[in-house]
């Protein structure tokens, strides 16, 4: 399996959706926090764990 | 953040190598460059063993440097094959040797652990190199630190501010971005598509196309220093054929080479190669100077932010947002890499 992560940007929204290359997805307002759950993989939080984060 | 040591990276352009010594500073180590009588590109350590005389303000006699100073020689190789007044040669008389190797119209050398070096990790931008391609090209120094280009060309939404009337219109900014990180490649893509975009200057006087357009901006960027744009354009509602063929597209291929100077100067090196008005010297001298003036602009912009950052006071924090879902992937990239290069053994003396 190819280990890509990708972050769409939900269309007519503000959110981005994080695909991780395991099938998980999550959203997010803001990269960083995008960033963080995608790349805890295999240990992605809970959708409702993400929280702001900071560059 | 750390410089990313163990691997390559662009010096120069072929042609800037020859049988003239060049002077490069990369990593903070300094390099001298040129070409043996063989063609082959040589980098060695800039500083004489003896009194640290730099070699790039020397001769060449063959293929082996003469120090301008007191006549200490060294080959290719970086061994010293003469001193002056003696025949017994000092043992530890050598300068480092830089594997240096050529591809794509470009100098790559590295930077690290010698043993280490392959040239099959070189990433490819065949473009430049390629019959089928007119490419202009130049290199803009930068006196600010290379992680400020990366954020610069990760997140192409400013062009629309920073570059407007060349290469900026709204839709780059106003258009959503997917980003993606692989982890095996090692690359990171960024992708804008604009299905009906205004067209800038930069295209619409190169192609001669009038109105709206189509416009992608495909960008893989390869840490530490390559990155392409791939850019295509095409009147609005033109797309490839679906063989995958895209004979009606105008195609750019942007390349930079981000080559850290010191901590706080980068090398800039810029190439736009097209796929279009092939040989065409008008085309190829306005694409020239539009793309030297955008460098320009951003070389100002980031020597202006390098001198705001390096005043802050530690841990200053910044605000991240959508747009830059890129540059963020490239830092988290790029620290990976600074953190497995510290973690390499070092190499034995």
């Amino acid at each position: 399996m190819t280990r890509v992560y990708r972050i769409e940007w939900v269309p007519g929204t503000d959110r981005l959706r994080g695909i991780c290359h395991c099938g998980a997805a999550g959203e997010a307002h803001d990269p960083v926090s995008m960033w963080q759950w995608l790349l805890a993989h295999p240990a992605h939080p809970a959708p409702g764990d993400l929280r702001p984060g900071t560059a | 953040m750390a410089f990313v040591r163990n691997q390559w990276y662009v010096a120069a352009y072929s042609a800037e190598v020859g049988r003239a010594l060049l002077a490069r500073i990369i990593l903070g180590e300094p390099l001298v460059l040129y070409r043996t009588s063989a063609g082959q590109p040589a980098a060695l350590a800039d500083r004489c063993v003896h009194r640290h005389f730099p070699l790039s303000a020397s001769q060449l006699d063959g293929d082996t440097i003469v120090c301008g100073y007191h006549g200490f020689s060294y080959g290719p190789d970086g061994r010293c094959v003469a001193v002056p007044g003696q025949q017994r040669i000092p043992r530890t008389a050598r300068v480092s040797a830089y594997p240096a190797a050529e591809q794509d119209s470009l100098v790559w050398v590295w930077i690290g652990d010698p043993e280490r070096a392959d040239p099959g990790l070189i990433p490819r931008a065949p473009w430049l190199d390629d019959a089928g391609y007119t490419t202009v090209r130049g290199m803009e120094p930068l006196a600010a630190r290379y992680e400020l280009l990366v954020d610069n060309l990760l997140d192409l939404s400013h062009e629309t501010y920073l570059h407007g009337g060349y290469i900026g219109t709204p839709e780059v900014a106003d258009t959503p971005i997917s980003t993606e990180i692989d982890q095996e490649q090692r690359v990171i893509r960024v992708s804008r598509r604009m299905d009906n975009a205004a067209c800038p200057p930069f295209y619409a006087q190169s192609t001669g196309i009038g109105g709206r357009i189509v416009r992608w901006q495909d960008i893989e960027y390869y840490p530490p220093c390559l990155y392409v744009l791939h850019s295509r354009v095409a009147p609005a509602g033109v797309l490839p054929r679906p063989d995958g063929t895209d004979p009606d597209g105008f195609h750019v291929e942007v390349v930079y080479a981000i080559t850290p100077s010191t901590e706080t100067s980068t090398y800039d090196f810029w190439a736009v190669a097209r796929d279009f008005a092939p040989g065409d010297t008008d085309v190829s001298a306005f694409l020239h100077d539009s793309n030297r003036t955008v460098v320009l602009q951003d070389v100002e912009a980031l020597n202006m932010l390098e001198r705001v950052i390096a005043a802050e006071p530690p841990g200053t924090q910044e605000l991240s947002i959508n747009i830059d879902t890129g540059g963020l992937a490239a830092r988290r990239m790029l620290a990976r890499l600074a953190e497995e290069s510290a973690c390499l053994p070092a190499p034995v003396p």
